[in-house]
């Protein structure tokens, strides 16, 4: 084989290989069209945000409890996890000694396999009984909310680490030549210089947290309310957009199954901002500094 | 090139040929009666799950070459698993809608009960209609109303669409946004462990897998309905108030090895594994 012949084949193999790993989200979106297309036709856009509630056996198809039930659950999970996540990167970058670091790092690892069902087993055997016993029923909100932090506490930890590592040496030895503590060193030079790898930490924790399913589903009580202060705020129950696709998907037909493909279609568009927002903050910045770095150093 | 093209070409021919090979030993009967053989996938309602699968394993240590896959996922997604050939068998705990019946046959297996569930450790031992109607619908708030504890009563429903649910509220006769509920839960196991994590709850489910559980020394407590105990004996004589079908759904033109197998399930030699589980056997 020739080299030349070689090189045709690997870029026809690589264009081939792109090409169905990117089509494949657009057949996805397309699909999720197709199937939504009739509740569109039948209910109308209108009856998802107008109807009185969520109960499709009776006509009502009104889908936004849920959408903030899946935001606020998202939100406070990255409320929670993020400024955590960011002291422990911070913690096991500059400040914990090498040993302790590495078993840090391993243990988030470790947190970041553990799969949903388990996490989500645990909540609704130990954390939906504590919070049942001071506010009934325990399923809610807040228990979702406390389960996701957990759950996306690594992604923006490693992450986060991740990006304070790309900082370039040369700004840091710089800044510390000039005479800042390690404190002032790290809050002026590094974690601004980083700050585009931490919001993308960020992002893809809260796209973690806002597809998640399973763990939601055992903890959050799956009632379609709007968690207001009359319900009992974020001790009451709800239901995210994902919990509601696996509660219903089994016995949906008709125009119930079409709306629970809209909900889906829903969550493929929240999911699509959300990387839209990361690669706007994510990819410019950290290049521009690297380069510099490369300059000086 | 040529030559590894020619390698290429016989991978590709070895793969296929194995593809065609699975394909061949795979949905369809070999052989005599004594010797069957294949694979069978049964899908749908979680209350008849665990039945059917011990007869499944009885049916497979009777014929070593069959080997089935027995799947939950609700009524509605068994009738029509049968219909669009995802399975070779559903199932079914409620009856058939006219808009399913068409292209199937409904066998009975057993009948089952729908019963309201409370933890074991919850003093109330039986509520009447009026007073499990008042529960549910958000008027009776409270356990002491109904001389329990003074607790908040966590209240579950079950998911819309769900055989239990309109079983449920066709004999209060309900509708489902009549229902003031403190959680929505899925499959009939959901509801065990979410009692078993609450002592305040009450649920209704399938009385076969409730007794079940209860027998096994899980800590829950079957109440009367209309003042009928929860046992095998009232859904036997039928003075319980709400019995639920349970259904195999044969499509038309079913393997040989499916009609075997829902002939095995409805025979005699498996009464002992559906009366084991607290269901009553059809015959």
């Amino acid at each position: 084989m020739s080299p030349r012949v070689n090189d045709t084949v690997l870029t026809a193999g690589l264009w081939l290989g792109a090409g169905a790993s990117g089509s494949v989200v657009l057949l996805i979106g397309g699909f999720l069209v197709w199937e939504a297309w009739p509740a569109f036709g039948e209910i109308g856009f209108a009856g998802f945000v107008r109807d009185a509630s969520w109960h499709p056996s009776e006509g009502r198809f009104n889908v936004v409890p849920m959408v903030m039930a899946s935001l606020l659950a998202m939100g406070g999970a990255l409320l929670l996890a993020g400024p955590l996540g960011l002291l422990v990167a911070v913690f096991c970058g500059w400040y914990a000694p090498r040993p302790v670091a590495v078993v840090t790092r391993r243990v988030l690892e470790l947190l970041a396999g553990v799969p949903s069902v388990v996490y989500g087993f645990w909540g609704l055997v130990t954390l939906v009984p504590l919070l049942g016993r001071w506010r009934p029923p325990g399923a809610s909100l807040l228990a979702g909310t406390l389960i996701l932090a957990v759950m996306v506490l690594p992604t923006v930890a490693l992450l986060s680490e991740a990006a304070l590592r790309q900082v370039p040496g040369a700004q840091v030895r710089g800044a510390a030549a000039l005479g800042l503590r390690r404190w002032a060193v790290l809050w002026r030079v590094v974690i601004p210089g980083a700050r585009g790898g931490i919001a993308t930490a960020s992002l893809l924790a809260a796209g973690r947290a806002i597809g998640e399913t399973m763990a939601v589903l055992m903890v959050c009580g799956n009632v379609v309310q709007l968690p207001g202060f009359d319900s009992g705020g974020p001790f009451a129950p709800v239901r995210t957009l994902t919990a509601n696709i696996a509660l219903e998907m089994g016995y949906a037909f008709g125009a119930h199954r079409s709306a629970l493909f809209v909900t889906g279609l829903m969550l493929l568009a929240v999911v699509v901002g959300l990387v839209g927002v990361a690669s706007r903050f994510g990819s410019p910045r950290p290049r521009k500094w690297v380069r510099q770095g490369v300059a000086v150093g | 090139m040529r030559r590894d093209g020619l390698v290429w070409l016989g991978a590709v021919g070895l793969l296929l040929g194995s593809l065609a090979g699975c394909g061949e030993s795979n949905g369809g009967v070999a052989g005599g009666d004594e010797g069957l053989s294949g694979r069978l996938t049964l899908v749908g309602s979680t209350t008849v799950r665990p039945v059917a699968s011990e007869i499944a394993k009885r049916f497979e240590a009777l014929h070593p070459g069959v080997r089935i896959d027995v799947q939950g996922g609700g009524s509605s997604q068994g009738i029509a698993g049968a219909k669009n050939g995802l399975a070779d068998v559903g199932m079914s705990s409620r009856e058939l809608k006219s808009e399913e019946a068409s292209g199937v046959t409904a066998h009975l297996l057993a009948s089952d009960g729908l019963a309201f569930v409370v933890h074991a450790d919850n003093p109330v031992s039986e509520l009447s209609n009026e007073q499990l109607e008042a529960i549910y619908r958000g008027e009776i708030d409270n356990w002491s109303a109904v001389d329990g504890n003074d607790r908040p009563i966590t209240v579950i429903t079950r998911a819309e669409g769900r055989a239990e649910t309109d079983q449920f509220l066709d004999y209060f006769e309900m509708s489902g946004s009549d229902v003031v509920a403190s959680l929505v839960a899925g499959a009939n196991q959901e509801c065990v462990k979410q009692v078993l994590a609450n002592p305040d709850a009450i649920v209704y489910m399938s009385l076969g897998l409730a007794a079940f559980e209860a027998e096994r020394g899980t800590a829950l407590k079957l109440l009367p309905l209309g003042e009928v105990a929860p046992t095998r004996e009232n859904l036997v004589s039928g003075v319980f108030p709400v019995r639920r079908p349970m259904i195999l759904v044969v499509p038309d033109g079913a393997s040989a090895l499916a009609e075997a197998f829902v002939e095995y399930a409805l025979s005699p030699a498996v009464t002992d594994l559906i009366e084991g589980q607290s269901f009553v056997a059809a015959r």
